[in-house]
């Protein structure tokens, strides 16, 4: 990979917001130049989306979380991607893998209760006609989110003057 | 009752004639100030990463407290042979030819006190790293100063070596990539030097603790060029390429002959570098690769960042290759080095550090760490844009 498109990815994937011309000035690179990478690195898919990590509890929306374990028998001429596909499309899924090991898709589910989580889960992926079975594991805590820890970050104390 | 004593009769000369540190007085001048942005310290800003801490926990819940090898640990010095022959194919045998030390700074004192007979000659480049000279002198030598300059981009020429080197000169230290100018040398330039070394029969204690801080082109161990490795000990640590400053460690590699020397004088007033630090560092080598080049990509978008703000304020900068200092010019501004970072951090709370401290030849710059994040080297330059144009009214 290019050093400088590494530099401009690693920049953006830390602070999406960060201007072209701050780019520009970190990456020895014009400003022209950081907009028309950004942008050739968008069309072609590299950059799929920018979004913001928020703390939702601390403006009192105080959502549920659960992760959710799904076994699923496959049917003839159709493989993952078509239940995945049929899952995804709900709103409440907020993520969805395919696994190897004891189960098959694991997807991530918000709602405003946990009432609200069981019915969706139950009503309507449980019903699905591929999927065999369900866990599903409410979310007590997130501590880290996709890199990001929720809370102060560690720091360290330096002397003011050292050599 | 028996008399009253002046404690001070009893300090050795040679400790009485180590130059004044202008460090004191401004961490005195520091202290009690709030609302400072510091671009005056020497190490990184990042903590250690946690894979290597994580290590150091688990040896010390396992009861590993104990001294090793004076050597160091067989494991640490294993790795660290093949890391340098993976990087350079430069070989080294773990078990002569490196020892594990207390820092770069301890490396540094029994290498000099190893081959360093009184009166004889050291080489010293500068603008360079503040514990050469004491160094030298604690040693019994003679430091003999030679100047780098900027525009040479601070690299040292044979040039300028060659009417140094007399017939008492013994030894010269390198340091590159060099704090606190930033510059590297090339193989070119290297070579130039190594051969003025094997012309007057010289030996190299070469620093290359900021090894793999290097932005652009590849570092260069002066071990590496031919014929240079049984004429050079090579000084590193992990301080700076895995931020593990307070852990202490460090390490010397070279002949077997030097090797052992300075191990006899290590294990009487040493006796092994710290174990949790040297299992850290085993650690280090061994995984953490990925962490420091994420590091290192930071810093080098740093080095951008206040170079070019150096150079929109008017503070003349040239491109630091290595190390994570920017070095610039404030001769133009009328005022000396100390004068300009006393005022500036009196009139606007930052912390740089005057050149001059580095050796004359750093007179009329400033050495200013970019191991300090993005906002707070913002807003350094913003302050130090005002400072200078506050002198130009």
């Amino acid at each position: 990979m290019d050093e400088k498109i590494r530099h401009i990815l690693e920049i953006l994937e830390n602070d999406a917001r960060t201007s072209p011309e701050e780019i520009a000035s970190l990456t020895d690179m014009s400003a022209q130049e950081v907009s028309q990478t950004i942008a050739k690195l968008e069309e072609t898919g590299v950059i799929r989306h920018y979004k913001t990590i928020v703390d939702w509890d601390l403006v009192g929306e105080n959502y549920v979380y659960a992760v959710i374990e799904l076994k699923v028998t496959l049917e003839r001429n159709q493989g993952y991607q078509a239940i995945a596909e049929r899952i995804y499309k709900f709103p409440e899924v907020r993520s969805v893998r395919l696994l190897s090991g004891d189960y098959d898709i694991s997807l991530t589910v918000r709602g405003k209760s946990m009432k609200d989580v069981a019915f969706f889960v139950a009503e309507k992926i449980a019903t699905l006609d591929q999927v065999q079975s369900t866990s599903t594991h409410f979310v007590l805590k997130t501590y880290k989110e996709d890199g990001v820890i929720l809370h102060e970050p560690e720091t360290i104390e330096r002397l003011p003057v050292s050599f | 009752m028996r008399p009253p004593c002046d404690p001070s009769k009893f300090v050795a000369d040679a400790v009485k004639n180590i130059p004044p540190s202008g460090i004191r007085r401004f961490f005195d001048l520091v202290s009690g100030l709030e609302d400072i942005v510091s671009l005056g310290v020497g190490e990184p800003d990042f903590i250690t990463p946690w894979h290597i801490r994580e290590m150091c926990i688990h040896s010390l819940e396992k009861g590993q407290t104990s001294y090793t090898s004076n050597y160091g640990l067989p494991d640490l010095r294993d790795a660290l042979s093949r890391t340098y022959y993976k990087r350079y194919e430069l070989d080294y045998d773990p078990s002569s030819e490196i020892l594990i030390t207390t820092g770069v700074s301890e490396a540094l004192d029994i290498a000099v006190r190893t081959v360093v007979n009184p009166g004889d000659e050291v080489i010293i480049v500068q603008p360079s790293y503040v514990a050469y000279v004491p160094s030298v002198i604690l040693a019994g030598g003679k430091p003999v100063i030679v100047s780098t300059y900027r525009e040479d981009d601070f690299s040292l020429t044979a040039e300028t070596l060659k009417p140094a080197i007399t017939d008492k000169t013994k030894a010269i230290i390198l340091n590159f990539p060099n704090n606190p100018t930033g510059a590297i040398m090339t193989q070119e330039e290297l070579e130039g030097i190594a051969d003025l070394v094997v012309e007057n029969d010289l030996f190299v204690i070469s620093d290359e603790v900021y090894e793999c801080l290097t932005y652009e082109g590849k570092h260069v161990p002066f071990s590496s060029l031919d014929g240079m490795k049984d004429r050079t000990v090579m000084l590193n640590g992990f301080s700076k390429a895995y931020a593990m400053t307070g852990l202490r460690l460090g390490f010397a590699m070279g002949s077997p002959e030097i090797i052992h020397s300075m191990m006899m004088i290590h294990q009487y007033s040493m006796l092994c570098a710290p174990i949790t630090a040297q299992i850290g560092a085993i650690e280090a080598l061994r995984n953490g690769n990925e962490e420091m080049e994420r590091m290192v990509r930071e810093y080098d978008r740093r080095r951008h960042f206040i170079v070019r703000g150096f150079n929109r304020i008017g503070l003349e900068c040239c491109n630091p290759k290595g190390a994570f200092y920017a070095f610039p010019y404030i001769g133009n501004t009328g005022l000396s080095s100390s004068e300009f970072a006393e005022r500036l951090l009196d009139e606007k709370k930052v912390v740089t550090i005057p050149g001059d401290v580095f050796g004359e030849a750093g007179e009329g710059f400033l050495r200013c760490a970019y191991a300090a994040s993005i906002d707070d080297i913002r807003k350094a330059l913003d302050r130090m844009e005002d400072f200078v144009d506050g002198l130009k009214q």
